[in-house]
């Protein structure tokens, strides 16, 4: 059933919230303790929703477009009351007195928000090992990374945990796990989803999407979390988005490039079975009518220098408020500052304080002009190149990780590896720009691939069309 | 400069200055901006710093900063705000959102009661941190047993104005901060309290021989809470740089401490030590960029301005605009002028105002002050005498006359007072001598002396201005 049917369903009291509710509990109950997508299940709130929803469609109200959806919401994200910890033991008890926006949206649309969900330590990874609660297991095969930051909320709804998720994407963080995974994830247009209650990593890159088993999933969710909110400046000041049509439009006509560096041409290191299942996405694009060619994005090359320099560099000072004053554990010392130095020395984990030492270095005097300024530098050339892109193409296709899904433990000793993992999608970052990853064919290993569609900003309408047509080629194939 | 060592040096003397902005709410978020309060209950998500919590532009504020701007004669421009990072309890976010290398106001300046122009190289909008106090040990940070930190004025609005090197004496660095809070006040940009901390001053000296082009070393002195510290502060930091260069040292670039109490500053970091603020651009905030037709707007909104009212206050009374700076500083110069137009004498209006009114007009009408001193410039009623009627007159209202009456002030004979002259004289051969024959530097202490005498014995009921005219008239014949 899709989320659409079931919605349907409920509404017409041919289902109850209750009763879908207690078949994904089950499902958790079943499976949780192997996989770990969760920081925190919330069964009794969720019961408390799901009854709320009950009611209110037994006194003929309509509760929302997500009617009595389970949805899992990614632990960087806030919710009142309710630990949001960021998979870090800097946060351990600390509760919000707020919801983020898209908390409210979720349960103004009627949705039941079922838990909070894994990641890596304040987002920072590409396989979720990086949390203070332990790593989130792939649940296709759990000998490997689900991917990562927002692995959690990609495994659950691969384990059937909750038909859709909430996750962040500040380089790839819910598009790699998505294809991980095999489901479909999408990075929204920077500025399209709010991020009033997204805890920061990099505040120019951060961006709110959905994961889902189905395009047409993904895009209900997408609908009701976007849409301007005046509590963030940066969110763009438009309505809702309005996917429904292009579910169904299908890609007759549409020019679609398939950008070179990242598909066997300058970068190295995307497997072979990636790059032939991006053909077979190619000729099912070609055979629906979209006119596809090979182009060239030449400055994607330098994408991931100029992220691991702006990244690291606004997370030094996004992460600098943990210092023990205001909220969360505090380790005791006899001065103020030693006080700061020591509950963040215990309170984040290595990967974060790399990035911290990197960030904070970039930016410092004498040092910044060669490392932060030349990295905005390298980001307006990638925009740039982008537009000249867009210009001959209504949208851009990659793959979306360089591999399957990894064993876990395969890249934990070396940080540039894991890096490297991101490789296709830092770009949209860096750019702003929409991109979804929509899972199609596998690999010799019988794991699931993603390919990735870029679009320029704010066109995320053509970009649902591309991805409709994969995955129902996708779907033919197997 | 009175202290001698300090001939032969020019004090080169620049201000930074942080004042509130007059908003209902913070810079950015709607917590409320007031003074005072229970600590931490003006507080909310976003000026606590809550992971999670994004900043809003105050609208208010970029009014209040543009009408900063347009006052003190600067470009109002497309601005971009910045994160100045570093560490300390009572920064909640740990960074300051401020602006950095494209301020929204730029370039303009303010113009002194002396008519000298100072140059004022920037108006930015920042916004305030919160405020610790420690508890135990004196209250000082590293003694103390523990520190609390009050977050209400985290996120204040601020616009720092930041003043070019062109002030050379104390005198003008209180003149230029008094003429820069009467501007502010004016335009209802803020209420420019320093006792309130609501407007707080940075003071940048450094010193050279007189004749030199060359600044010397400055040294920033932080902690000047009032017009009386800024003067003795930067007297103090310039002798002691003297003190430091004649004696064949260097002075040293610093962050000083002006201490109140022992009349000193004291080091709280050299050059070294200075904070490395990693300023980057505030991703969470899009480009600020007022419309020229807003600017223009806020524009012919601004009322006049100090500088102006005071050429309008010099021009009706006939005085220097310097002369006028006392009563536009109090907000009388329009009450003078209109007191003026109704005939009222101007040196006596601008006397009263300046010396008898310090707790305001109050009750006083136009009508009765300009009666008032028609009555005085008539000679029914002596100086001392009007003084009275007029505390009367701010106290309860009336009529001058009526209250004049009342308190049985009835101009003295002229006759009667010539006998009581006449004896006093008498009394007094030598005094009267030196006035009949001083010059007249010598005749104006005498007669000060006699129309003391005659005060004395009337008490304060004879005119003194009558009784000088029959002391010259009897000299002369």
């Amino acid at each position: 059933m899709t989320v659409q049917e079931t919605v349907l369903a409920i509404q017409k009291g041919e289902m109850k919230a209750q009763e879908v509710l207690e078949s994904h509990l089950k499902t958790i109950q079943d499976r949780e303790e192997e996989i770990n997508a969760f920081n925190l299940v919330m069964t009794e709130e969720a019961i408390k929703e799901a009854e709320k929803i009950d009611s209110l469609v037994a006194e003929g109200k309509n509760p929302g477009p997500l009617t009595g959806i389970p949805v899992a919401v990614k632990d960087n994200i806030c919710t009142q009351g309710i630990p949001t910890t960021c998979s870090s033991n800097i946060l351990a008890g600390w509760l919000p007195p707020y919801d983020a926006t898209i908390v409210e949206r979720l349960r103004d649309a009627g949705a039941v928000i079922v838990g909070k969900t894994n990641l890596d330590e304040f987002a920072m990874g590409a396989s979720t090992e990086n949390s203070a609660f332990g790593p989130t297991r792939n649940p296709l095969d759990t000998t490997r990374v689900p991917g990562g930051s927002s692995g959690g909320s990609a495994a659950a709804v691969a384990a059937g945990f909750t038909p859709l998720a909430i996750g962040s994407d500040t380089g790839g963080s819910i598009r790699q796990p998505a294809a991980l995974c095999g489901v479909v994830g999408v990075k929204p247009t920077y500025g399209r989803v709010s991020r009033y209650g997204l805890v920061a990593f990099a505040s120019s890159l951060d961006q709110i999407g959905p994961f889902a088993e189905t395009v047409a999933d993904a895009a209900l969710l997408l609908e009701v979390i976007s849409g301007h909110d005046p509590l963030d400046t940066t969110s763009i000041p438009e309505p809702p988005l309005d996917l429904s049509s292009a579910l169904t439009q299908g890609v007759e006509g549409l020019r679609i490039g398939v950008i070179d560096e990242l598909s066997g041409g300058a970068i190295e290191g995307i497997s072979d079975d990636v790059l032939a299942c991006l053909e077979k996405a190619v000729e099912a694009l070609t055979s629906a009518g979209a006119i596809v060619e090979r182009t060239s994005v030449p400055s994607t090359v330098y994408g991931l220098s100029a992220y691991y320099v702006i990244a690291p560099a606004e997370a030094s000072s996004n992460l600098a408020r943990y210092d023990g004053v205001r909220f969360g554990p505090r380790v005791d010392a006899k001065t103020t500052s030693e006080m700061m130095v020591a509950t963040r020395t215990a309170g984040f984990g290595d990967e974060v304080k790399r990035r911290i030492m990197l960030g904070t270095y970039a930016l410092s005097a004498g040092y910044y002009d060669a490392y932060y300024g030349k990295s905005q530098k390298v980001r307006t050339l990638i925009m740039n190149d982008f537009a000249a892109a867009y210009e001959k193409f209504d949208l851009l296709l990659s793959p979306t990780a360089p591999t399957t899904a990894f064993p876990l433990g395969d890249k934990t000793e070396d940080p540039l590896q894991m890096y490297l993992q991101d490789i296709c999608t830092i770009s949209s970052n860096l750019a702003g720009h929409p991109a979804m990853s929509v899972p199609f064919g596998q690999g010799t290993d019988g794991l699931p691939v993603g390919i990735q569609v870029l679009a320029p900003a704010t066109d995320e309408h053509t970009m649902f069309r591309a991805g409709a047509i994969l995955e129902a080629s996708n779907q033919g194939q197997s | 400069m009175t202290s001698k060592t300090l001939d032969g040096w020019e004090i080169v003397i620049g201000l930074e200055v942080h004042a509130e902005l007059a908003t209902a709410t913070k810079l950015f978020s709607s917590a409320q901006n007031v003074f005072g309060g229970e600590p931490n209950t003006n507080i909310d998500p976003v000026s606590l710093g809550l992971p999670g919590s994004l900043p809003v532009l105050n609208q208010k504020a970029v009014e209040l900063a543009i009408r900063v701007g347009l006052a003190l004669n600067c470009r109002v421009q497309r601005s971009v705000f910045a994160r100045k990072n570093y560490f300390y309890p009572d920064m909640p976010k740990a960074y300051q959102i401020s602006q950095f290398d494209l301020p929204i106001n730029e370039g303009g300046w303010l113009e002194l009661p002396d008519g000298q122009r100072i140059g004022i190289e920037r108006a930015h909008l920042e916004e305030d941190t919160g405020k610790s106090s420690h508890v135990g040990g004196g209250g000082r940070i590293h003694e103390a047993d523990y520190s609390l930190v009050d977050y209400n004025r985290a996120g204040v609005p601020l616009i720092e104005i930041v003043g070019a090197p062109d002030l050379r004496s104390a005198e003008e660095a209180r003149s230029y901060v008094s003429e820069l809070r009467s501007i502010l006040v004016a335009i209802g940009a803020s209420d420019g309290k320093m006792e309130e901390g609501s407007m707080r001053v940075d003071c940048n000296v450094s010193v050279r021989p007189e004749g030199s082009e060359e600044f010397g070393t400055r040294c920033e002195v932080k902690n000047i809470n009032s017009l009386r510290s800024l003067g003795r502060a930067i007297e103090y930091e310039a002798q002691r740089q003297v003190d430091i260069i004649t004696s064949g040292q260097e002075v040293e670039q610093q962050t000083r401490h002006w201490d109140e109490a022992d009349g000193r500053t004291h080091t709280l970091r050299s050059k070294e030590e200075a904070f490395d603020y990693r300023y980057f651009s505030e991703p969470d905030l899009v480009p600020l960029d007022p419309s020229p037709e807003w600017i223009t707007e806020i524009q012919e909104s601004l009322p006049e301005l100090p500088r102006q009212r005071r050429i309008n206050l010099s021009e009706a009374a006939g005085i220097t605009p310097q002369e006028a700076t006392l009563v536009v500083e109090r907000n009388l110069d329009e009450f003078a002028i209109a007191a003026i137009e109704k005939g009222a004498d101007p040196t006596r209006v601008l006397v009263h105002l300046e010396n008898n009114l310090a707790d305001g007009i109050g009750e006083l009408t136009i009508e009765s002050f300009a009666g008032l001193i028609s009555l005085e410039t008539s000679g029914d009623l002596s100086a001392t005498q009007a003084k009275t009627v007029l505390a009367d007159l701010a106290d309860k209202g009336g009529d001058p006359k009526e209250i004049a009456a009342h308190h049985g002030f009835e101009a003295m004979d002229t006759s009667e007072l010539e006998t009581l002259i006449e004896g006093i004289l008498a009394d007094h051969p030598e005094d009267w001598t030196a006035f009949v024959e001083g010059d007249p530097e010598e005749r104006k202490k005498k007669s000060g002396f006699f129309v003391g005498q005659v005060m004395k014995m009337t008490k304060g009921q004879a005119d003194g201005k009558i009784v000088n005219d029959i002391l010259l008239h009897r000299a002369e014949n």
